[in-house]
């Protein structure tokens, strides 16, 4: 008990002397998991829309796709993001390799079934008369869109925050295809881990409360966001 | 006259086994024409054809002498109303559903008025301000009616639109929505179950069964029709003069 009272203090004394490596950790956390969750939601949102509501063949076997890709494992995903950067693969001349670039692409694989999955099952609750309804008031295709996205915003929100929350927690893609190098693509969880295996086990408590802290803060932003009072 | 609506030859299929097949079916102006006949006689597939939300397999479908095609479909769709049988309304205050369809056309300046007045004319302009999703049954249903005439429709489509209503909120709502038609003199086609609103609604009656047209006639003259023996909850009222 004594040692996370200590781990507290710590992270908020760490906090409070402004501890610049740890605000440019931080401050690259949320950089790239923030932009992974809007890139995962520019993708995933138009991708879950469009297999909630269209049949075509082999529509089955992409919805399996995007349900397995829910769970998918950050450690593989960055065995094969790297794979491709690697100087000798095939994406190798871009110079991707040990990027935050590359963590933002791993995570944005990451989050990105997340986000299409939610948004597909939002979408699926819905009634299908629904969406007859809607064309029966003369909606055009875009307009036919937008109301759906209106009408599923609580439920892509939930999947904005299950996707944020997830890759602000993975810690092998980016350790894979990111490196953990120091003041350049050094994020909150591999320097967590960094801790524990130098055995500096207090600071890495104290990260780890700086992580909570500040997966707690935006998950609360948007849950605030999500439940707002339904007005008029 | 010119019919408002038109199909000729359609073949609808719907699922492995259901074909809708009617040779031809016109609306002229001014007409209520009902729509009956039992669960799965493709009552709801025709009427979803006569709004241009799906197109047939073969045949045509005019509107105004103009044959609608995936070109001017939306066109069409939005000289139409639709109401079904749930008030399928959206997660937003019940004015801005009401005016919804205006919106959509592009209306802007004058929705909220027009919209406004019709939730008077259906009696829920106090609801104006809640959230649509708040409202009982029959309060929404009329939400979803004061939405499509508002729109002043070419033609009213509704699908069995008084079906979820409790009996007794039903025949009130029935008579305004009796008066409202015929103030308006909307055309309006209407799938329904139950004889007391053919008798109260309709001018024309046709009779679907297992994706054909088996009759037509008037209220009065298809009431000794076999189908009501088959048909839930339909009473059949003495004939006058019988
Ligand atoms: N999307 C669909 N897929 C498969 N079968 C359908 C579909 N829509 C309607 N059907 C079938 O078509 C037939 C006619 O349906 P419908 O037009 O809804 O009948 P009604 O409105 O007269 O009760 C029914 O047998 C129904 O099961
Ligand atoms: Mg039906």
């Amino acid at each position: 008990m004594d040692f996370l009272v200590q781990g507290f203090i710590q992270a908020l004394r760490l906090l409070l002397a402004g501890d610049k490596e740890v605000y440019s950790i931080a401050f690259l956390t949320l950089k790239v998991s923030g932009l992974a969750t809007l890139v995962s939601l520019l993708l995933g949102v138009p991708m879950g829309l469009y297999l909630a509501v269209s049949r075509f063949r082999g529509r089955e076997f992409l919805v399996g796709g995007v349900n397995a890709g829910m769970g998918l494992p950050p450690t593989v995903v960055g065995l094969w993001v790297a794979l491709f950067f690697w100087r000798r693969g095939p994406l190798g001349f871009l110079g991707l390799m040990y990027t935050p670039t590359a963590m933002v692409i791993a995570q944005t694989i990451i989050a990105t079934p997340l986000v299409a999955g939610l948004t597909m099952s939002a979408v699926q609750q819905l009634s299908p008369k629904l969406r007859l309804q809607i064309l029966a008031l003369g909606a055009s295709p875009l307009q036919f869109w937008w109301l759906i996205i209106k009408e599923v915003r609580l439920g892509i929100l939930a999947a904005v925050m299950a996707g944020f929350g997830r890759v602000i927690a993975e810690v092998g893609a980016s350790m894979a295809v990111g490196g953990n190098v120091r003041w350049y693509s050094r994020v909150l969880t591999t320097s967590i881990v960094l801790e524990v295996n130098k055995g500096n086990f207090s600071l890495a408590l104290a990260l780890s409360f700086v992580l909570l802290l500040i997966t707690y803060s935006i998950t609360y932003l948007l849950t605030v966001l999500q439940q707002r009072r339904r007005q008029a | 006259m010119t019919s408002v609506l038109a199909v000729k030859n359609i073949v609808v299929k719907r699922g492995r086994r259901f074909r809708l097949q009617v040779d031809e079916f016109a609306v002229e102006p001014g007409e209520v024409v009902a729509l009956i006949g039992p669960n799965g006689a493709g009552k709801s597939t025709l009427l979803t054809v006569l709004a241009c939300l799906s197109l047939p397999d073969k045949g045509e479908l005019f509107f105004l002498r103009e044959k609608v095609s995936k070109g001017n479909a939306l066109a069409v769709r939005r000289q139409l109303a639709v109401v079904f049988q749930e008030p399928l309304l959206l997660d937003s205050s019940v004015l801005e559903n009401a005016a919804l369809g205006l919106k959509l056309r592009g209306q802007k300046t004058g929705a909220k008025d027009r919209a406004y007045t019709w939730l008077q004319r259906f009696g829920v302009e106090h609801l104006a301000t809640q959230n649509a999703l708040t409202l009982s049954g029959g309060e929404a249903q009329r939400v979803s009616l004061a939405r499509a005439f508002a729109l002043e429709p070419k033609v009213l489509l509704l699908d069995e639109p008084f079906a979820s209503i409790d009996v007794i909120s039903r025949s009130t709502l029935i008579k305004e929505f009796k008066s409202v038609l015929s103030s308006t003199k909307t055309t309006a086609i209407l799938v329904t179950h139950d004889f007391q609103e053919v008798l109260a609604l309709a001018s024309r009656v046709v009779i679907l069964d297992q994706g054909r047209i088996r009759a037509q006639g008037t209220p009065r003259g298809i009431a000794a029709h076999e189908i009501w023996g088959g048909l839930a909850g339909a009473q059949i009222p003495p004939m006058p003069g019988s």
